[in-house]
């Protein structure tokens, strides 16, 4: 008897509809958020997040709304990312119904805002998301920096030094990406995910990569994360929630069914 | 059928349109789920709901500066009350969270932080679906079956001074209180409006509640 592991699925949200990009091409339409959020919650789906990919301000008041009509439907922790970036964003979004946010670039332009989010709102609703890309070469040690603008943009930052300042200044948990695997279906970079995970005490949600069921558990057993975070394996019918919870349960993990 | 007012307790802590959601979900027409920061309203409602997230002195600070410490006192004697997270910690005597707070000292008992050895593999907070061991019979219990898994997310725990008030246990390293009863009062320390199904009865069996 013990805390299950989660399954997180993940909905990008552009403009109100859920998409699903391969390395932020290729877009593809994967359907009405409140739609997949409910049969994701009937699958048994433990959390579910939605990344705001949104560029404008109206685009935004619809993510409010979403975020609104999903939670008076659905009764399973929400997460809220994309576009955090003062304690007002915040409060808009819990008042709509999240119950966490994952805050990204705004932690990098400002550290202190953590703080001051986890101060004011509690750790249990800061998430903060790291991006993370490997920078050392064949035959050297490890070495992952966080990268912004979805995987484009240097910032020097080491990200296990990263991970554990978030933790410091009063993250709940940490949503770990990986920029060389994100949108590829070759699995987690479990290497990243066992050395961020590893280092700190709050839960990490691994993330980035994930094309099989096995990629799940291995997010687990070898990642050693809390929970696994996939999008497109979910979105298009090649398997759902149950499926990858059972799938993990063979792999001895515990899971919620 | 006779109207019920259930009272949802708005001190601007934490994330009551879900609780009250959630509440309304499951209502049936003659409940009236009533989101209210008005000592008045608490005083006749039928049944109150206490929610809360965040730190226990913030908590205990947005009550004061509300004016609720002494209705939710009073409330907790008289009428069915559930206490959710954070609102069944400060019911507590004593926290010991940001360096110590008096609470509400309607469950006489503390309430202190998970302490986990150097290299244990958990996780603080202790957050995600566990179960709750029913450890005896309630009315809000009814047709959840036993070792439901419920969702938490939380850094403290409950200890009560009179162990018979403990009603369900869940283990993350040590077992603790997940829920604490005591006459008309019933106290948890998950989520049940982010638990689904049996979050939402739990919600449904605490509206059908007497408090007896």
């Amino acid at each position: 008897m013990s805390l299950a592991k989660r399954i997180i699925p993940c909905l990008d949200v552009d403009n109100g509809r859920v998409v699903k990009g391969v390395q932020f091409v290729d877009i593809r339409d994967a359907g009405n958020p409140v739609e997949v959020a409910k049969r994701y919650d009937e699958q048994g789906a433990d959390e579910i997040t939605f990344l705001d990919i949104t560029a404008t301000a109206d685009g935004r008041d619809t993510m409010v709304h979403l975020v609104e009509e999903v939670a008076s439907q659905v009764f399973i922790p929400l997460t809220v990312g994309g576009g955090i970036r003062c304690v007002e964003d915040i409060r808009t979004m819990l008042n709509a119904g999240a119950d966490k946010v994952a805050i990204n670039s705004a932690a990098i332009f400002n550290p202190a805002f953590v703080k001051q989010a986890s101060d004011a709102f509690g750790s249990q609703c800061i998430v903060v998301a790291i991006d993370a890309k490997k920078v050392s070469a064949i035959g050297e040690d490890n070495k992952w920096e966080i990268f912004t603008h979805g995987g484009r943009k240097e910032t020097g930052i080491d990200a296990i030094a990263w991970a554990k300042r978030m933790e410091c200044l009063g993250a709940g948990e940490i949503l770990l990406t990986s920029m060389d695997r994100d949108g590829t279906k070759i699995g987690f970079d479990l290497e990243l995910t066992r050395a961020i995970a590893d280092s700190i005490r709050i839960p990490v949600i691994a993330s980035g990569g994930v094309g099989e069921l096995e990629h799940l558990a291995k997010g687990i057993t070898e990642g050693h994360a809390e929970a696994v975070l996939a999008a497109s394996i979910f979105h298009f019918g090649q398997h759902t929630v149950e499926e990858a919870k059972l799938a993990m349960q063979a792999e001895g993990i515990e899971v919620r069914l | 059928m006779d109207q019920k007012l259930v009272a949802v307790i708005d001190y601007g802590m934490g994330n009551l349109r879900s609780v009250a959601k959630a509440a309304e979900h499951v209502a049936p027409d003659n409940v009236h789920i009533l989101v209210t920061n008005n000592p008045e309203e608490v005083a006749c409602a039928d049944a109150i709901i206490f929610p809360g997230q965040g730190a226990a002195k913030a908590c205990m600070q947005a009550l004061h500066d509300t004016g609720m410490i002494h209705p939710i006192q009073k409330a907790a004697q008289e009428k069915p009350f559930l206490g959710i997270c954070m609102g069944l910690q400060v019911l507590m005597s004593h926290s010991d969270e940001n360096q110590g707070i008096n609470c509400l000292n309607v469950i006489p008992g503390h309430v202190k932080h998970f302490e986990l050895e150097e290299n244990s593999p958990l996780k603080i907070p202790h957050m995600g679906w566990n179960q709750i061991h029913q450890e005896q019979d309630h009315a809000l219990w009814q047709n959840i079956p036993q070792d439901s898994r419920f969702y938490f997310v939380h850094s403290y725990y409950v200890q009560p001074e009179n162990q018979a008030m403990i009603t369900g246990t869940t283990t993350h390293g040590i077992t603790f209180p997940a829920v604490l009863s005591h006459k008309n009062v019933f106290a948890i320390q998950a989520h049940p409006e982010k638990s689904a199904e049996h979050g939402l009865q739990l919600f449904n069996n605490f509206l059908a509640w007497d408090g007896q």
